[in-house]
C-alpha cells in the first residue's frame, strides 16, 4: 500500500466518523435547535475530509491534479449555513419550543419580532 | 456610475464566475475559454442592477487572512461539538444570545451571519428589523458574555477592516 492510499484510507475514515457523530447527534440531542447543530456541523469537516481523500484519490490515479472537489467545497459552503439559518428560522417562527433550560428562553417572543 | 463601472460591474465576480465556469466544464480548450470570459464577463452586468448592496472588499489581503482563520475555527470546533455530542447532553448548557452588531452593511452582516453558522456550535437565528443586533443559537454556552467578546473580536473586527466600513 502507497502514501496515496494510506493517506486516502485515513482521510475516508475520518470523514466517516465525523458523519456518524453528526447522525448520531441528531438521534440523541433533546430539542430542535440543538439538534441542528449535529447535522450542519459535525458534518461540515466530515465532508471536508471525504473531499480531501477523492482529491487525493483521483489526483494519484494518473489522470492529473483532481480539483472540482473545490468546487464541492464552496458550494456546501455557501448553501450549509443558508439552510441552518432557515430551519432555525422557521422552527423560531412556528413555535417549536427550546428546552427548557435554555437560556435567555424569555426573549423568545422579542426574536421573534425581530426587536433590538 | 462612472462608464468603467458600468461596462465591468465587477472584476472580482469576473474572475470568480470565470474560474467556476472552467473548473465546471473541466476544459482549457480556446472556445471554452471564449465563452467563459463572455459568460464572466455578461453575468456581472445583468445581476449588477439587481444588486443593492455597494460594500466591497477593500482589503483582499486580510479577506484571505480572515478565510484561514474560518477554516481553522471550523476543525478545531467540529472536534468540539463531537465531543459535546457524545457526552452528556444534560451538561450542556444551549441558550439564545443577542450579538449586538456594529456592522450595517447588508454584505458583510450576510457574510457575519453565515460565518457564525458555519463553524460548530452556532447557528445565527434572526436579525433584529433595524440590523443592530444578531440572535444566534448556541449548543453549549458556559459564559454568555465571552461567546459574545469571542465572535465579534474574532469575525466581526476583520469584516469591518475588510470591507472598511
Amino acid at each position: 500500500m502507497d502514501i496515496a492510499q494510506l493517506a486516502t484510507v485515513v482521510f475516508l475514515l475520518i470523514g466517516g466518523v465525523f458523519l456518524l457523530i453528526g447522525s448520531f447527534g441528531l438521534f440523541k440531542l433533546p430539542d430542535f435547535y440543538m439538534r441542528l447543530h449535529a447535522p450542519t456541523k459535525a458534518s461540515t469537516l466530515g465532508i471536508g475530509s471525504i473531499l480531501v481523500a477523492s482529491i487525493i484519490f483521483y489526483s494519484f490515479k494518473g489522470d492529473g491534479l483532481s480539483i472540482k472537489e473545490f468546487l464541492i467545497t464552496l458550494f456546501i459552503f455557501l448553501t450549509a449555513p443558508i439552510t441552518a439559518h432557515m430551519l432555525s428560522k422557521a422552527a423560531l417562527h412556528v413555535r417549536c419550543e427550546p428546552r427548557a433550560d435554555t437560556l435567555n428562553i424569555d426573549k423568545l417572543e422579542k426574536i421573534r419580532n425581530r426587536e433590538s | 456610475m462612472d462608464i468603467k463601472h458600468s461596462l465591468w460591474p465587477s472584476p472580482f465576480n469576473f474572475a470568480l464566475l470565470l474560474v467556476v465556469w472552467i473548473l465546471l466544464t473541466n476544459s482549457f480548450s480556446v472556445g471554452n475559454l471564449l465563452l467563459a470570459v463572455v459568460l464572466a464577463w455578461f453575468i456581472p452586468f445583468l445581476v449588477s442592477r439587481i444588486q443593492s448592496d455597494t460594500s466591497r472588499v477593500k482589503k483582499p489581503g486580510k479577506a484571505v487572512r480572515y478565510v484561514m482563520v474560518l477554516l481553522y475555527d471550523i476543525i478545531v470546533s467540529n472536534i468540539v461539538v463531537a465531543r459535546q455530542i457524545l457526552g452528556s447532553a444534560h451538561k450542556l448548557q444551549p441558550g439564545f444570545i443577542e450579538i449586538p452588531l456594529d456592522l450595517r452593511e447588508p454584505l458583510p452582516i450576510t457574510l457575519l451571519a453565515s460565518t457564525i453558522s458555519l463553524t460548530p456550535g452556532t447557528v445565527s437565528t434572526e436579525v433584529s428589523k433595524d440590523r443592530q443586533c444578531l440572535f444566534v443559537h448556541a449548543l453549549n454556552v458556559p459564559d454568555e458574555a465571552a461567546l459574545i467578546a469571542q465572535i465579534k473580536s474574532r469575525y466581526e473586527a476583520p469584516l469591518k477592516e475588510i470591507f472598511g466600513c
